[in-house]
């Protein structure tokens, strides 16, 4: 697993600090995120692949620094956020999922059979050339993931990517996320999908205030909301 | 939400088979061409020139009548203000042309996928490569513009969804502000998630 290390990380929007002092190694296979609203989480997980860089401190993820080699970083992490309409960039479901691999130079014939094989693992077989638009919300998330999937990250940090799904939905992409073999850190507030998770941060008014088991750690959290 | 306007259908015809470059060549050529059609019989054989490319193509004529659907305010504006101004005649030429090119335009993106479009665009971009721009771009740019005319269409309908449920009138000002804010939110979205995809490594 890829270890993910922020030494003494703070981080302001203008004068306004929303993270502060945050430091902590993760190499756990499942790592949860969780907290109020603008707690920080989304702050924390853009931090991870370079998208947010500190104001103070610094983020790794395998030694590599977010500020000095952010494109290498970029390679290694994968990033799903909440609304697959901002994340689909390309008009088909094919065009999209192709889009990364091509990116990274990848000739196109080659891109096509990696395209289809990913398609069909995540229930797009046929889809092809589907206008992404035409998709259902569960399907665009899915086509989201597919996209970020097939470059093979080793690891993936998803931010809230349930919020916008119905419950049926939510447990597709849930089991999904169960099944992959690469390193995860999960922002979520569907609970129960941190089950089995090897570690799970609460976030309060940008602090690392616990970091526990999953169980531990919800309990910390609903106190911090009553 | 919005039709698929223009929006690749797969197939295998003889115009799903020829190069994008080829369409997209003869489509200019034609355009070039169209400035030259001033009798009505002529408009009217291009018309059906263009009409049959449909079937061709394995599309109804349904298919063809939908893409002039959008435009039938502006061929309506203009067929008015020709009778008036020009006369019958040069009232059913403008339109006519106007209404085949537009169709032809449909029957190109219809039968090609928006990555041989765009590479075919790199490709006839790469001159430019000695203006220091960059062919890459202007082809990305052209996909991020399709994909995002259903989005923004979205967004246009949520906003008058919310005008609606408050018992706000067709006031523009209360339509256009919100949709500006979200559609400037979402390309700040937009931005980042390419970022994150890869786009400057
Ligand atoms: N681009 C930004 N500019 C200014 N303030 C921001 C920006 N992004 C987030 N914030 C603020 O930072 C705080 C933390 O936000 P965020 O990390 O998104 O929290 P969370 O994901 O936990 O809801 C919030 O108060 C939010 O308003
Ligand atoms: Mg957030």
């Amino acid at each position: 697993m890829p270890v993910i290390e922020a030494v003494g990380v703070s981080h302001r929007y203008g004068e306004r600090t929303v993270l502060s002092e945050v430091t902590v190694r993760l190499e756990e296979q499942r790592v949860g995120v969780v907290g109020a609203n603008g707690s920080g989480k989304s702050t924390f997980a853009r931090l991870l692949n370079g998208l947010v860089l500190p104001s103070a401190g610094r983020v790794t993820v395998d030694g590599l620094d977010t500020r000095s080699q952010g494109r290498e970083v970029r390679r290694r992490v994968g990033f799903c956020f909440t609304d697959p309409d901002a994340q689909i960039v390309m008009p088909t479901v094919a065009e999209d999922v192709a889009f990364g691999l091509r990116r990274r130079g990848m000739a196109k014939a080659d891109a096509r059979s990696r395209v289809e094989k990913t398609l069909v693992a995540y229930g797009l077989g046929g889809y092809q050339d589907h206008p992404a638009h035409l998709l259902s919300g569960g399907q665009k998330q899915m086509l989201a993931l597919a996209s970020v999937l097939v470059t093979e990250p080793a690891l993936l940090v998803m931010d809230e990517p349930t919020t916008l799904l119905d419950l049926r939905n939510a447990q597709l992409v849930a089991r999904v996320v169960a099944g992959l073999p690469q390193q995860v850190l999960l922002v979520t507030h569907h609970l129960d999908l941190l089950d089995g998770f090897d570690r799970v941060l609460v976030f309060d008014e940008g602090r690392l205030v616990l970091d526990d088991a999953p169980a531990a750690a919800v309990r910390h959290y609903r106190t911090l909301m009553t | 939400m919005t039709s698929t306007i223009g929006l690749y259908v797969p197939g295998s015809s003889v115009l799903h088979r020829l190069p994008a470059g080829t369409k997209l060549l003869a489509m200019v050529a034609v355009g070039v061409l169209s400035v030259f059609l001033d009798r009505p019989w002529q408009v009217a054989a291009a018309l059906a020139a263009v009409l049959a490319g449909y079937p061709v193509a394995g599309l109804p004529v349904r298919v063809a009548l939908g893409q002039l659907r959008p435009l039938v305010w502006i061929l309506g504006f203009t067929a008015v203000f020709h009778v008036v101004v020009n006369g019958w005649e040069r009232a059913g030429v403008v339109v006519g042309v106007l209404a085949a090119l537009v169709l032809l335009a449909s029957l190109v993106t219809l039968t090609t996928r928006t990555t041989d479009l765009v590479d075919a665009v790199v490709t006839g971009c790469r001159p430019l490569r000695v203006l220091r721009v960059d062919p890459e771009r202007i082809g990305l740019l052209i996909a991020l513009g399709i994909r995002c005319v259903p989005v923004v269409a979205g967004l246009a309908e949520e906003v008058r969804d919310a005008q609606l449920a408050r018992g706000l009138g067709a006031s523009p000002r209360a339509f256009a502000v919100p949709l500006i804010v979200r559609s400037l939110r979402h390309a700040d979205a937009l931005g980042e998630a390419l970022t994150a995809r890869g786009l400057d490594d």
